[in-house]
């Protein structure tokens, strides 16, 4: 549980974060999204205390951060910023094993953490931890990167506009991974991006700042169907976001009871995936299919169309 | 190519070598340079003491240099000792321009004549490439490397030592080397001030009006500046292969 009360930082008469409170909790995605300048790389400094706040403190599970060294607080915490900061002189091996270096960890264990997280990442061949930064794709920099902060098994990880530096096919998959590795070790993520479709794609919670100010924080579909200021309106979009709001929903949550049908859905496709489905083979009603090959019930275009309905 | 440089590189070693152990070896070689049957190598001492001595003090100098140098940079690229910044450049930038013999006819009068005023010639003039590069080099970290240095939670010296110095140290190294080749050259005035060294086989041909004198001295110094050169390149070059540039 983080716990950001009346936050603010100020650079002599310029404000740049204004008196923000708010509570993330464990285990959970919180996405702060902004437009540039509106103070949003600044909260998130302030968390890790790369910059000092001005007023207000942080509590992390109740303990306030300012109480701890800076240095020692930030081991415990994972960063990865945009363009991934690895360090260009040190094999991708020794880049995941800097924080438990740091934390002197014994020698065996660091091997076998960065063992582990090569084989999470999907980096492993013979040869991959001894390679340099220079020689991998982007995604593999920014893998990297991600496997780096989370190689001293933090519960906290901050994300700077992580998966900027991107092209649209393998951000959608570094995206997809980061969902699947969050699972895994529950960590609790926040991540600040400018992007609102991904703020979507992985916001638990979703935080929009403007000049220094949270105007809301809140479930994604709540930012659709009750936006709390136009400008949350205008960030997120009205030209789809009856689509926006139904990819926030998997058909396996909508599914109900009923004949099985010819076509078939994944139960973990989103709605808007299923409802596009639909519209393309012409059928008016899928069967919602677990992993496990069993049917989960069925959704039909006019519940679909309904759904998207709500706001 | 590596070929043609590697045998280049062989022949100066042999050459040296050969010319120190045995220079009277070479005496036909500069019998026609000398007039009255003066002699062709230098004998008023032993050329190889006085390579070795001549190194010495290049050495001994450079050290130094780096030593306050590196020292320097480092401390006006921290926040604290920014302020210091142009003042360190300026001391750097006089002392090298400060001609190396003003800079000797100033020291003999307070150190005496020998070895120590132009370790203190060398060590002035040797000062601003590696200064200006230790600032390039440092100033010159990508500010994501340093910022993730910071967010993983390295102490200041942590990253000092285990991020920008190894990031600056391609062009440190090529301070050094141009301090040091420029001092191989430079450290030959010495000898006007009675320091031992190679400029002694060179002024005593001046004196004594001896061109084979003149050009063995001349020969020798500009030998180990390329050699001490190619040394250097080689030693970054291997350290390049780790940090890309």
């Amino acid at each position: 549980m983080i716990n950001i009360e009346g936050l603010s930082k100020r650079y002599g008469s310029t404000t740049v974060v204004d008196a923000v409170s708010m509570s993330i909790a464990s285990g959970s995605i919180t996405v702060i999204v902004g437009t540039s300048g509106s103070g949003k790389s600044t909260l998130l400094r302030m968390i890790n205390r790369l910059v000092e706040p001005t007023t207000g403190r942080v509590l992390i599970d109740g303990a306030d951060t300012s109480l701890t060294p800076a240095h020692l607080l930030r081991r415990r915490i994972g960063y990865v910023i945009q363009g991934h900061g690895l360090f260009p002189h040190r094999t991708v091996a020794e880049n995941i094993a800097t924080v438990p270096r740091l934390l002197g960890w014994e020698r065996s264990r660091v091997a076998a953490r960065v063992e582990e997280l090569l084989r999470v990442f999907q980096l492993e061949s013979a040869s991959f931890g001894r390679k340099f930064p220079h020689q991998l794709s982007g995604g593999e920099q920014q893998r990297v990167g991600v496997a780096r902060a989370l190689a001293a098994e933090p519960a906290l990880l901050l994300m700077d506009e992580p998966f900027g530096a991107l092209d649209p096919v393998i951000r959608g998959k570094a995206q997809d991974d980061l969902l699947d590795i969050q699972r895994r070790f529950g960590t609790t993520i926040v991540l600040v991006t400018h992007d609102m479709d991904e703020a979507f794609r992985l916001g638990d919670c979703v935080a929009v700042m403007k000049q220094g100010r949270v105007l809301q924080h809140d479930r994604p579909g709540v930012l659709l169907t009750r936006p709390a200021d136009p400008f949350v309106t205008r960030l997120s979009g009205t030209a789809d976001r009856a689509l926006k709001l139904l990819s926030l929903t998997t058909a396996g949550e909508l599914a109900e009871p009923g004949p099985t049908e010819k076509r078939t859905v994944a139960a973990a496709a989103s709605l808007r995936e299923v409802l596009s489905d639909l519209i393309w083979s012409g059928a008016d009603a899928a069967t919602v299919l677990n992993p496990d090959g069993s049917s989960a019930g069925r959704l039909t275009v006019a519940r679909l169309l309904a759904h998207g309905r709500q706001g | 190519m590596p070929r043609a440089s590697t045998i280049l590189r062989v022949a100066a070693i042999v050459l040296l070598v050969a010319f120190l152990g045995a220079p009277q070896r070479f005496a036909p070689l500069f019998a026609p340079l000398t007039e009255y049957g003066a002699p062709p190598i230098y004998d008023q001492g032993d050329l190889l003491s006085l390579a070795l001595a001549h190194l010495g003090t290049v050495f001994v100098a450079a050290a130094a240099s780096t030593l306050v140098a590196v020292g320097l940079g480092i401390l006006v690229t921290r926040s604290r000792g920014a302020q210091f910044l142009s003042l360190s450049r300026t001391l750097a930038n006089i002392g090298q321009t400060f001609p190396p013999v003003a800079v000797l006819a100033v020291a003999v009068p307070l150190v005496g004549f020998g070895q120590t005023p132009t370790l203190i010639a060398l060590f002035a003039y040797g000062l601003l490439p590696i200064l200006e590069n230790t600032i390039a080099g440092l100033q010159g970290c990508p500010p994501a490397v340093i910022e993730a240095a910071n967010g993983m939670g390295m102490s200041a010296r942590q990253r000092l030592l285990a991020v920008e110095l190894p990031l600056a140290m391609p062009l440190i190294l090529e301070g050094v080397r141009l301090s040091l080749v420029i001092n191989v050259g430079t450290a030959t005035i010495g000898s006007t001030v009675a320091a031992k060294g190679l400029g002694e086989v060179i002024i005593a041909g001046l004196l004594s009006n001896n061109t084979a004198f003149v050009l063995q001295g001349g020969l020798l110094t500009g030998l180990m500046a390329i050699l001490i050169y190619d040394a250097m390149v080689t030693l970054e070059r291997r350290l390049l292969r780790t940090v890309p540039a």
